[in-house]
């Protein structure tokens, strides 16, 4: 597909433009950079690492109505996502985007997941390349992902120094491209090349790597390894590494209803990394201490969904590393996987 | 696109006690308000579906009763917490809302031809009800059936009539226990996984069906391994805290198995090759 140019002039322009749908972009909420829905191009804040918080949250929103209902009443009222309108999700990172592609996978297996899918139906996704990779602890490139990745994303742009090197990469992508194109230029010509180069470059300055093949079929033999009990003894069990993942995506089902009678059913993130999580009316859990938790984060995302989806339900992205308050490095934890006897 | 989170109401049209005391079993006989629903609606034995109240919330039930029993639906309930607890004060002409069906069934079709011996164990036989129904009303495509339940006292026991039915008409096996002795109890006394040695089925063409408390489906699966029966004539079902019911939510995993879709209903060959599946 044809690459255009954008002159950094006109980020502003192109912004404004896209605010004619709901626009989602990075912005800084006090020290942490969140995606959030900008009103004013001038909140966008494009020149960041990654953010704290994935965009995860705009195709699974934290907490989301099912349905509405009177209490006692039989009409149960769904929610209507298409209310939401046409979303455009600019300016995230490829692993967070190729995160989606990953995700979807799960939404759509067998049961539609109409929220979900509806929602991503109606967004577009406009990637940010990683010119430098944005922490230390990335290792996206070990995971098949690439800090210029396109999975998963609808338009990539490059930062070529004055100017964006944009690339439609689906047919969302092109409606896009075509709605602004009174912003865009002709691509200078080698852009394509040079853009190729500053991939490799990027790629090059990624520290942190793990060979992945073969976890997640040695993942089952290690189940009694202690190897467990040693990467869990310092978890707090606070749950972070999982909201803030991008590939996380189990939830609760909870109703809330007011003194008048209104209720609602909905869903919001949950963590198997609690220990309510597994817990039975029984008093009974399958899954008690730290590290039996610790044990099924890794294996779901190492070995169970690489078993019924066919890739490992992890990008790279670091997060659960940069932020865990213990310090707890899911690479090191791999480590072990890997030397584990 | 359909909607898998709406539940369906159900009007009751009967309800009665399986079982006393502070965890006393209910069950419920109900039909779809919209009569509409049940074009739509086919279950299997072993399948569930999620039951609940809107504002109070929703948990996973077996449907009790055979998709041969035509025109309602049973769910038998034990009171264990706030759900089920709220669906415990409804009686006939209340209604509540269900959501389903869920999850796998009993492969009820290829087991034709075979001996089936159910075992059960207090709730646990919940499930297995449909089954025995099926099977009694598709009486010449199954050979022999025969039944082993038991619970801690006679009045623990669920399905009492039916029992007591089966066994008037003499035409199935039907061996029921208790854990201590009472008086006037003619049954056996002592505890199911005992039972089933001293029944003694032949594993010969022969299916067996279990459900119960976790530490009682375990030492039934080693007493039928005893008796002889491979992994793959043995099925049973697991239980899971669950929310979605539809393999989204990720709360109810064995493995990389997921109770809601992939279960309830596994073989003791599936479930040999997880180690999480008794913990
Ligand atoms: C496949 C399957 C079939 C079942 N069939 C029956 C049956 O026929 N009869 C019966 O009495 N019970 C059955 N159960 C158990 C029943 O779902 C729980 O005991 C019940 O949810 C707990 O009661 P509550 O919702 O009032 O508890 P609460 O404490 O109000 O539950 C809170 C939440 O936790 C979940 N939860 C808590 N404990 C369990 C548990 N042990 N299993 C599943 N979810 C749980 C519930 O879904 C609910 O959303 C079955 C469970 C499963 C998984
Ligand atoms: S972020 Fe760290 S401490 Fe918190 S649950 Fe995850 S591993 Fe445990
Ligand atoms: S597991 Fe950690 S590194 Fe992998 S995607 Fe999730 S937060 Fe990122
Ligand atoms: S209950 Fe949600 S995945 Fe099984």
């Amino acid at each position: 597909m044809a690459l255009k140019k954008l002159s950094k002039e006109k980020m502003g322009e192109v912004l404004g433009e896209l605010s004619k749908f709901r626009l989602v972009a990075p912005a800084k909420s006090d020290e942490v950079v969140v995606f959030k829905q900008i009103g004013d191009p001038q909140e966008a804040f494009l020149d960041y690492g990654n953010s704290t918080v994935p965009p995860k949250k705009f195709a699974f929103p934290q907490t989301e109505t099912l349905f509405r209902f009177m209490v006692g009443s039989p009409e149960l009222k769904e929610k209507n996502v298409e209310e939401e309108g046409t979303t455009v999700i600019f300016g995230l990172r490829p692993c967070d985007a190729r995160a989606m592609a990953i995700v979807d996978k799960l939404f759509s297996w067998d049961f539609d997941d109409p929220y979900y899918l509806k929602r991503r139906e109606l967004t577009t996704l406009v990637g940010m390349a990683c010119v430098e990779p944005p922490s230390v602890n990335c290792f996206c490139t070990s995971l098949q992902g690439s800090p210029f990745g396109t999975e998963g994303l609808d338009m990539l742009l490059t930062d070529m120094g004055d100017y964006y090197l944009v690339q439609s990469l689906t047919e969302k992508g092109e409606k896009l491209a075509e709605t602004l194109s009174s912003q865009l230029e002709e691509a200078p010509a080698g852009d394509e090349k040079k853009a190729e180069e500053m991939a490799r470059e990027s790629e090059g300055r990624i520290r942190r790597s793990i060979s992945t093949a073969g976890i997640p079929e040695k993942l089952p033999g290690l189940w009694e390894n202690e190897l467990w009990k040693r990467v869990s003894a310092a978890c707090l069990g606070c749950g972070i590494c999982t909201f803030l993942c991008p590939t996380c995506h189990c939830f609760d089902i909870q109703d809330e209803v007011d003194e008048g009678g209104e209720g609602r059913r909905c869903r919001m993130w949950d963590s198997c990394m609690f220990e309510e999580y597994t817990l039975h009316a029984s008093g009974h859990n399958p899954r008690p201490t730290r590290r039996e938790r610790t044990r099924n984060r890794i294996n779901h995302k190492y070995s169970y969904y690489p078993n019924r989806f066919g890739v490992i339900a992890c990008v790279g992205c670091g997060r659960c590393i940069n932020l865990c308050p213990v310090n707890i490095d899911i690479l090191d934890i791999l480590d072990q996987v890997v030397d584990a006897q | 696109m359909k909607n898998p989170y709406i539940p369906h109401e159900v009007k009751i049209l009967d309800t009665w006690y399986e079982a006393p005391g502070d965890r006393c079993i209910k069950t419920f006989k109900v039909t779809f308000t919209d009569e509409k629903v049940w074009d739509t609606w086919s279950h299997l034995p072993g399948q569930c579906a999620m039951v609940g109240i809107p504002g109070v919330g929703e948990s996973m039930f077996c449907i009790s009763s055979s998709p041969t029993e035509k025109g309602y639906l049973r769910f038998s309930i034990m009171k264990a917490g706030k759900n089920t607890s709220a669906l415990h004060e409804l009686e006939a002409g209340d209604t509540f809302f269900v959501r389903g069906p869920l999850g796998n069934n009993f492969p009820l079709e290829d087991w034709k031809g075979k001996n089936v011996v159910t075992i059960g164990g207090g709730i646990g036989q919940a499930p297995l009800r449909p089954v025995i129904q099926w099977i009694r009303d598709n009486r010449g495509d199954y050979g022999e059936l025969q039944l082993i339940y038991g619970a801690r006292t006679s009045a623990d026991h669920c399905f009492k009539d039916e029992f007591k039915e089966i066994l008037e008409e003499g035409e199935c096996a039907c061996h029921l226990s208790i854990d201590v002795e009472e008086e006037e109890w003619p049954h056996f006394v002592g505890f199911v996984p005992q039972l089933l040695l001293e029944v003694a089925p032949s594993p010969e063409n022969t299916i067996a069906v279990t459900c119960g408390p976790p530490i009682m489906i375990k030492f039934v699966l080693q007493n039928l391994e005893k008796l002889g029966f491979t992994p793959d004539q043995v099925y049973t079902t697991l239980e899971n805290r669950m929310k979605c019911g539809i393999g989204k939510c990720g709360r109810c995993n064995v493995g990389h198995l997921y109770v809601c879709k992939d279960g309830p209903v596994f073989s003791y060959a599936q479930l040999k090759e997880i180690p999480e599946a008794f913990a």
